[in-house]
């Protein structure tokens, strides 16, 4: 049977169309901010440069493209339409009269589809794994930091000890389906999100102490928010069934903190080593103050800079792991259109199909390298000062 | 230096202890072993064939003692057939002592692959060779490329060369394995045919520029950009230091002050970034290696891990963990050797 098709002007357009959402936020984001850049601060700055504008425009693409991707994908990324199988790009599909933009998979489903909700998947867990790693990292590294000696040198070990494993194999070990029925990503999962909690409740406790009417505010809502989120993604017993997780993803969620928070531990441990030599540390110790104080409001807000264009860096990493992870089919269900599981499905087809290899492989591609534009260009106004 | 050096390698010695007891207990786990099991057996197999097939080749022994017999410092006992009372091997594909013996990692005896059939160090040093070579070639495409991309953007910093070269490496850093991979396979084995899109034929019929490139700049790709921007990072603090200048004001060419002056001390920490690189290769090694059906380590890590081979993964992490610490230990002594202003105490 024959399929009708358009061709590659109409299918650049097609695209162009279907993302005109992405356009238009871009647009009420980028603008506003570009004429107001000398107000914004650090953000501002980034706006200076070329690169910065480029990091930031491709980064905001793919939020804003994980954002509205019910609106922006044309069909269902996990519906299998069996005429379309392998089709080529721009190829009509006489059901809907929509064309399958980027063409058909091995699978019969729309390529472009699979891509818009693939970046969802890394948009969700990419960041948030980022910053639970740097909470994580943060509430060890002061510490070791701070005191050293025996402190440092215990968590010092433990860290290094992570990182002596080779990323692979921890994730071959990690994330199984076996893994899974045992207690041990519960575990793990348990441990690391007491940290934010910790890290919000010393933050205001160090602060606020002598003003208990403020403190119980706080502390109130921290603890509230903290346990919920705590409950939902641990125990996966979330009353109001807002926050839950499925246990694949909870597994590959642990896996890439445990990863990557011993890294984040290094650099806050050396930040904080040379900040504390620093003399308005010496000052607050003189007038008193706790040490969690110092290192959380003293000592924190001065690294700020080097962790700021770290975290970029991460997300990006943490995106790359995750494309790994999909590559060897770890943790993400075979269906799923995660980047990474797109690129294994269809590199290993590539002498019969380069298509559906090539949208997956430039999205996961172009957003790491927005995000190392932006950490790049935040670097360079850091050394400016 | 010397205690430095000792204390380095007893640190080692109890990472690797460390690390080995918790691979060795994820492994274990019971999933896993029934899994192991299963492969082994028939698919059918009850589950009473499973748990006598687990006890009979001494899975349900205590963990530790376990442990202790398969580092060396406990005797294995040879596994006696409850009919006969004579010793036979767990696999009849692996020799066994016939009686109990001290024989474990530190006698040298790796144990038994239950994936491939055979004793593991028969499969293991075949495969580190097969990427020895893969290695050996990465960096010779690697190092020179990023030193000369990094030192060119970093010698006049700013330039319309450095923005070049800067967003290059930027990008080529932003490319991890998999998707150089399939970019150049498209690219060069596809459109150009220029290559073979796979370098199974290398393990067997040796080497040759149409099997091996690909892989090659495929793992190269990644690290380059990075090491270039390091490599540029390092050469612009350089360049920026009074004895460059004084080089410049007392008549000296810019090449000579380049070349004679700057580069050395330009290259000590890219040489740190280089060996601290030798972790994440391995991750890169094992994509490589299953992209493009090479037999080496990374290939045969992957399919230890997805087979739950306990005794091929056990020596895999041993070495791959012992290569990572090696690496970091000659970062920093050769950091310390090359940097005569720093002397570690």
């Amino acid at each position: 049977m024959h399929l009708d098709s358009i061709g590659f002007p109409a299918i650049a357009a097609a695209m162009i169309a279907r993302f005109l959402p992405v356009w238009i936020a871009l647009a009420a984001i980028l603008l506003p901010s570009f004429k107001f850049r000398k107000r914004l601060g650090l953000y501002g700055q980034l706006l200076e440069t070329g690169v910065g504008v480029a990091g930031l425009a491709i980064c905001l693409f793919w939020l804003f493209t994980a954002v509205f991707a019910d609106i922006i994908a044309p069909f269902d990324p996990l519906r299998q339409i069996v005429i379309m199988k392998n089709a080529a790009p721009g190829t009509i599909e006489p059901e809907s009269g929509l064309p399958f933009i980027l063409g058909g998979d091995r699978l019969a489903r729309d390529v472009f589809s699979r891509v818009v909700f693939g970046s969802q998947i890394v948009l969700v867990i990419a960041p948030a794994a980022t910053l639970f790693s740097l909470m994580v990292g943060t509430m060890l590294g002061l510490p070791a930091g701070y005191y050293g000696g025996r402190v440092d040198g215990v968590l010092s070990f433990l860290a290094n000890l992570v990182l002596a494993f080779p990323v692979i194999l921890l994730f071959y070990l990690l994330v199984t389906p076996g893994i899974r029925e045992t207690a041990i990503p519960q575990w793990l999962g348990g441990v690391f999100l007491v940290f934010p909690i910790a890290f919000f409740v010393m933050l205001f406790w160090t602060r606020y102490a002598s003003r208990p009417g403020l403190l119980a505010v706080q502390l109130g809502a921290t603890l509230l928010i903290g346990g919920w989120i705590y409950a939902g993604l641990v125990f996966d017993a979330d009353p109001l069934r807002i926050i839950s997780i499925a246990p694949n993803e909870l597994n590959i969620f642990v896996a890439v903190v445990f990863a990557s928070s011993p890294g984040v531990f290094r650099i806050v441990r050396g930040l904080t080593m040379d900040i504390r030599t620093r003399d308005y540390i010496a000052a607050a110790q003189t007038r008193g103050e706790s040490p969690w104080y110092i290192m959380l409001w003293e000592v924190l807000p001065n690294a700020r800079g080097p962790l700021i264009v770290d975290a970029c860096l991460r997300i990006g990493y943490t995106a790359i792991l995750l494309g790994a992870l999909g590559y060897f089919g770890l943790g993400l269900a075979p269906e799923s259109p995660d980047w990474g599981t797109a690129i294994k499905e269809s590199s290993r087809l590539l002498r019969a199909d380069v298509h559906p290899a090539l949208p997956p492989v430039m999205a996961l591609m172009s957003f790491v390298l927005g995000l190392n534009l932006v950490a790049d260009a935040l670097r360079e106004q850091s050394m400016k000062d | 230096m010397q205690s430095f050096i000792i204390r380095r390698l007893g640190v080692m010695a109890l990472t690797m202890l460390c690390l080995t007891l918790i691979v060795f207990f994820l492994v274990n786990l019971e999933p896993n072993l029934r899994r192991l099991a299963i492969s082994q057996m028939d698919m059918r197999a009850s589950i009473e064939d499973q748990e006598r097939w687990l006890e009979r080749n001494g899975y349900r022994q205590n963990f530790l003692m376990r442990y202790g017999q398969w580092l060396g410092v406990l005797p294995k006992q040879p596994n006696l057939d409850a009919e006969t009372g004579k010793a036979v091997p767990r696999f009849p594909y692996c020799r066994e002592p016939a009686s109990a013996r001290f024989s474990g990692v530190l006698q040298g005896d790796f144990g038994c692959s239950t994936k491939f059939k055979v004793p593991v160090a028969q499969k293991l040093f075949p495969a580190l060779g097969a990427t020895g070579v893969l290695m050996f070639w990465v960096m010779a495409v690697m190092v020179p490329v990023s030193l000369i991309i990094g030192v060119l953007a970093g010698m006049r910093e700013g330039s319309r060369t450095d923005r070049a070269l800067s967003i290059a490496s930027i990008t080529t850093a932003a490319t991890p394995e998999y998707i150089s991979g399939v970019i150049f396979t498209v690219i060069f084995a596809f459109w150009l045919g220029w290559l073979n899109g796979s370098a199974a034929s290398a393990t067997h019929q040796g080497v040759t520029f149409h099997n091996f490139t690909l892989p090659v700049i495929t793992m190269a790709t990644y690290g380059t950009g990075y090491i270039a921007r390091m490599t540029r990072a390092s050469m612009v603090e350089v360049m920026a230091q009074q004895y460059i200048r004084t080089a410049r004001l007392k008549g000296l060419s810019f090449r000579a002050v380049v070349l004679r002056h700057a580069l050395r001390n330009a290259l000590i920490a890219p040489f740190t970034v280089i060996m601290l690189q030798f972790p994440w290769l391995l991750t890169g090694v094992a994509i490589v290696e299953v992209m493009f059906r090479y037999q080496g380590f990374g290939f045969t890590l992957i399919e230890a891990a997805s087979n739950n081979d306990i005794d091929l993964l056990l020596a895999c992490s041993l070495i791959s963990v012992f290569v990572v610490l090696v690496t970091q230990l000659v970062s920093d002594v050769g950091y310390a050797v090359l940097n005569p202003r720093i002397r570690v105490q």
